[in-house]
């Protein structure tokens, strides 16, 4: 049937031409899927933004070392002669003698937060000089970094910008400890960012942790290198460590919250598009309804009834494709790049991170949209076409 | 056949057959009788006028007549085909091809011009735009509205409005016209003009007319006028 590509449009051309009539129904599908297309990309965009500030600041080069069994850095621990002997193990690039290797502390501290001001776990970790070298996007952009031996701090610029009192010169007192915020970095916007830093000699000290660390992170050397430390570590019985990946490392920090928001954002955004679905069905209906006559004349003029359905059907995926358009935007211009700050399950700690309204998730949010105007406007196309022409011309 | 010919001139092969056509509807359990074993032939080049009171079944007629419903039982024939053992798909195609509609309120799409909407049955063939384009001004030229081909339905007097739908139902050039109370909606003068329109049609171009209508003196523009009572010609 040739004459279906002219029909078509002509017919779906109508219909659209016709919405300012039917302005108010029209809106109630068009605000419906918008409201779901805002929030199911608002929400996946919140797992995005934490996703993505969790793996950016993992490398593919460096492995994290802790005691076996260890899920997060917090849980494990280790003694300085083992933190030596580990060092030590082949796999790790050397620098002149000394091997890139970076024992550190990692314990939590009670912070105030900007924005709600309460307090809330922020990750301070104590570090020696191997843990600039160790991670090679960080860099001081304001101040300086701290002098071993005091009680100095250099702060994340995500955590700063978020909690109070991280200001360079600010003093903050973690316990009955004062200390002297000296400088800010950055780490290309990845986890790094939420930490506190300070000397891990100092934080020894002030904890009564002797001369223990908790991880050790290490630079590998070249493509063999993690297989290379991970036979040494296995080759010392004595020795109960295991060796991860940095960016595995923390893409499995990652999981479980991400897991939970999409465990919650998903069934909103499903039962919310059930709703806007209902919508989209009654605005369809009514515009069949109050097109009775129309349709009608053009099947008595001999158009098609399969047309007809279509020209339905396109109407309502353009009417969901405008919500999703709009919800997308508005979500885009509302909640791309703002930051928040939330606990992550994995480490007890406070992540900063920020909503990532991705090219991906928008184009599934518009899916999303068409999705809904297909199956809001399936039966009512059915009904277009079934139109029983002779009763419907009576209809003045 | 108990047709009633008031004016015997209509002389053609024969058009429309209906061979005791009954049509009912069923209105919860009870059965509703509107046509009554109706038979009737409509020769080409007829312009038949369908008379009687409301309810007596004259637009069940003429909807049976253009394929927009079928009879419950007896023969349609028109032009040689069987419309009651029709499918739906199948009547849709022949109305395209057979059949143009004049409805009481004209029914013209109101987005679309006078021009696009007397395009409409057009798009049905396989006709080139610029073929489609030549018909559509013919078709506008033949009911005196050249100059309004670019207006839309609501930039239209009533007269002029059932000019372009008389125009939308002949560009096709079908086989039949069918009219259901064309002149309902107009007053007297507006009304006459149609009526003259329609009858120029008929005798110049040979169209055949099917017309129902209440006026007797629209009746008088037609060659022949029935007479329907209770789903009877009588
Ligand atoms: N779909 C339907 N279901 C039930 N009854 C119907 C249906 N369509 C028409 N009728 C009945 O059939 C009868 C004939 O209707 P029809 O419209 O053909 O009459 P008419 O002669 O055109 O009347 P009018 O002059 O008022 O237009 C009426 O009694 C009407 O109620
Ligand atoms: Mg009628």
């Amino acid at each position: 049937m040739s004459s279906s590509f002219l029909q078509i449009p002509i017919i779906s051309w109508m219909n659209i031409k016709n919405i300012p009539q039917r302005l108010g129904t029209s809106s109630v599908a068009v605000f419906g899927v918008a409201c779901v297309v805002g929030v199911f990309i608002g929400v996946l965009s919140m797992a995005t933004g934490f996703q993505r500030t969790m793996l950016k600041g993992g490398a593919e080069d460096v492995a994290i070392i802790m005691r076996s069994g260890a899920t997060s850095e917090m849980a494990s621990g280790l003694g300085y002669a083992q933190a030596q002997e580990i060092s030590h193990l082949p796999g790790i690039v050397r620098d002149g003698e000394e091997p890139v290797s970076s024992p550190e502390l990692y314990v939590v501290v009670d912070v105030t937060k900007r924005t709600t001001n309460t307090s809330a776990n922020v990750p301070l970790r104590g570090v020696l000089s191997a843990a600039f070298t160790v991670r090679k996007n960080l860099k001081i952009v304001e101040g300086r970094t701290f002098t071993p031996g005091t009680n100095e701090l250099v702060v994340g610029r995500a955590v700063q910008r978020q909690f109070a009192q991280l200001n360079v010169g600010d003093k903050i007192k973690f316990g009955s400890t004062e200390w002297t915020v000296v400088g800010a970095f950055e780490a290309d916007g990845g986890l790094a960012e939420s930490e506190l830093w300070c000397d891990a000699k100092v934080l020894q000290e002030v904890y009564r942790r002797g001369n223990s660390f908790q991880t050790i992170r290490v630079k590998l050397d070249g493509a063999d290198g993690m297989q290379k430390l991970k036979t040494g570590l296995a080759s010392n019985p004595t020795f109960n460590f295991s060796a991860q990946l940095e960016s595995d490392y923390l893409a499995e920090q990652s999981k479980p919250l991400t897991l939970f928001i999409k465990t919650i954002g998903w069934p909103v955004a499903i039962l919310m598009a059930i709703g806007a679905i209902f919508g989209a069905i009654n605005t369809m209906y009514t515009s069949v309804s109050t097109r009775t006559r129309e349709i009608a004349t053009l099947r008595a003029i001999g158009f098609g009834s399969l047309p007809v359905a279509i020209s339905t059907l396109v109407e309502s995926i353009l009417l969901s494709l405008i919500g999703g358009v709009i919800g997308a935007v508005i979500v885009y211009l509302l909640f791309n790049g703002y930051t928040v700050s939330t606990l992550n399950f994995s480490s007890f700690s406070q992540v900063v991170f920020d909503f990532a309204v991705t090219k991906d998730l928008i184009v599934q949010g518009i899916w999303f949209a068409v999705i809904i105007g297909f199956i809001g406007g399936f039966f009512p196309a059915i009904r277009a076409a079934n139109l029983p022409i002779a009763t419907a011309l009576r209809e003045v | 056949m108990t047709a009633q010919a008031v004016n015997k001139s209509a002389i053609g092969s024969t058009l429309v057959e209906l061979k005791s056509i009954s049509k009912h509807y069923r209105k919860g359990k009870e059965k509703v009788n509107v046509l009554n074993e109706l038979n009737l032939t409509i020769n080409r080049g007829d312009f038949l006028a369908l008379m009687g009171p409301s309810g007596s079944g004259k637009t069940t007629l003429l909807n049976l007549l253009g394929g927009l419903d079928k009879p419950s039982s007896g023969e349609l024939i028109i032009g040689g085909a069987r419309l009651d053992q029709m499918s739906n798909s199948q009547l849709t195609r022949w109305r395209a091809q057979n059949v143009g509609f004049i409805f009481q309120f004209y029914n013209l799409m109101p987005v679309l011009t006078a021009e696009k909407n007397v395009e409409l049955p057009l798009l049905l063939t396989n006709l080139s735009s610029a073929q489609r384009k030549k018909h559509v001004a013919a078709a506008l030229s033949l009911v005196g509205l050249s100059e309004r081909a670019d207006h839309y339905p609501n930039e239209l007097s009533g007269g002029q409005e059932q000019r372009v739908a008389i125009a939308r139902a002949l560009v096709s050039d079908p086989q039949i016209l069918l009219c259901d109370e064309p002149t309902g909606d107009l007053d007297r003068t507006t009304a006459d003009e149609i009526l003259n329109l329609l009858q120029t049609l008929n005798q110049q171009q040979g169209k055949t007319i099917v017309m129902v209508t209440h006026d007797p003196r629209a009746a008088d523009h037609a060659k022949t006028i029935l007479n329907m009572d209770k789903g009877r010609l009588v």
